[in-house]
């Protein structure tokens, strides 16, 4: 009985660590998504038709099941990369997604030459 | 040989950044989604305006060419578009595909009364989450598709006469 019981509350745990790991927030997403009519608002900050309308396109997906990527997808599918505050990679905008990274790699080998001229000198 | 390099660094990153803002400032700053133009429509899903079923990909298929509409009793451009898509109507190859929205089933009625049903068919939808599938930011906006139901064109905002002619011209270069 006791094994049980301790194999119960195992089980419930692991079922309560899962929810919160898959569960998807709601307010997060709204605040990723632009709203297209408003200015420089979020579809969280905004109470407009278009903002009132995608959040309840949300919801339903989240109640289908989708996840956050899933729904991101749909969304830019229907209104382009604009829709997302934080846009997926892609060609158009890769100079933008790398230069950060390149200009990182650039200053560090920059540095790396600097400090070891300095130590042969 | 060093400053050479320098020299030509400095150069690349200037020719760099003036051709970004190049590229840039020619850009249309407006946002719209006519990108779907070229695009196949696919899982769609809207109320039947007063009967109880859902109309779906299917019940597209069957025409040539398809107008759908997002219009609203409560939205004033449409009523400026009214007459284009009233003209429409009488096009042979075309079928006009209202769908009201976001609107009082009596409001919508009393509309159409008033100014005319130019509508082969009619969808309603409450929420407006149907729309979100077609792109759909605001209304009116309308689409035009063809029986493989992909997106010919797309007209945001109310239709005006060249909008009209394109429609027509379309059909009529379609007509055989």
């Amino acid at each position: 009985m006791k094994t049980k019981i301790i194999i119960f509350f195992i089980i419930l745990n692991f079922s309560i660590v899962n929810a919160k790991i898959f569960k998807v927030d709601e307010s997060r997403i709204f605040k990723n998504i632009r709203c297209l009519i408003c200015q420089g608002q979020s579809v969280s900050d905004s109470n407009s038709e278009f903002a009132q309308t995608i959040k309840l396109v949300v919801r339903d997906q989240i109640t289908k099941g989708k996840s956050e990527k899933d729904i991101y997808k749909f969304l830019i599918e229907k209104y382009g990369d604009w829709i997302v505050y934080n846009p997926p990679l892609n060609k158009t905008n890769f100079l933008l997604w790398m230069i950060p990274y390149l200009v990182f790699l650039g200053g560090g080998l920059l540095i790396f030459f600097i400090v070891r001229k300095n130590k042969q000198n | 040989m060093k400053y050479k390099i320098i020299q030509l660094l400095t150069l690349s990153i200037i020719i760099f950044i003036i051709s970004i803002f190049f590229i840039g400032l020619n850009k249309s700053s407006i946002y719209d989604t006519k990108n779907l133009e070229g695009q196949v429509l696919k899982d769609i899903k809207l109320d039947h305006f007063s009967e109880n079923r859902l109309i779906l990909d299917k019940d597209f298929k069957k025409n040539n060419f398809t107008l759908i509409n997002f219009w609203a009793s409560w939205c004033g451009p449409c009523l400026l578009e009214h007459p284009f898509l009233l003209k429409l109507n009488a096009e042979k190859n075309l079928k006009i595909f209202g769908v009201n929205f976001k609107d009082k089933k009596n409001n919508a009625l009393s509309f159409l009364d008033k100014n005319g049903n130019p509508y082969d068919e009619l969808a309603k939808d409450e929420f407006g989450k149907y729309s979100v599938s077609f792109g759909i930011y605001g209304i009116p906006e309308s689409i035009l598709i063809n029986k493989n139901l992909v997106i010919l064109k797309k007209f945001i905002g109310p239709l005006s006469n060249n909008d009209y002619n394109y429609i027509v011209n379309v059909l009529k270069t379609n007509e055989n």
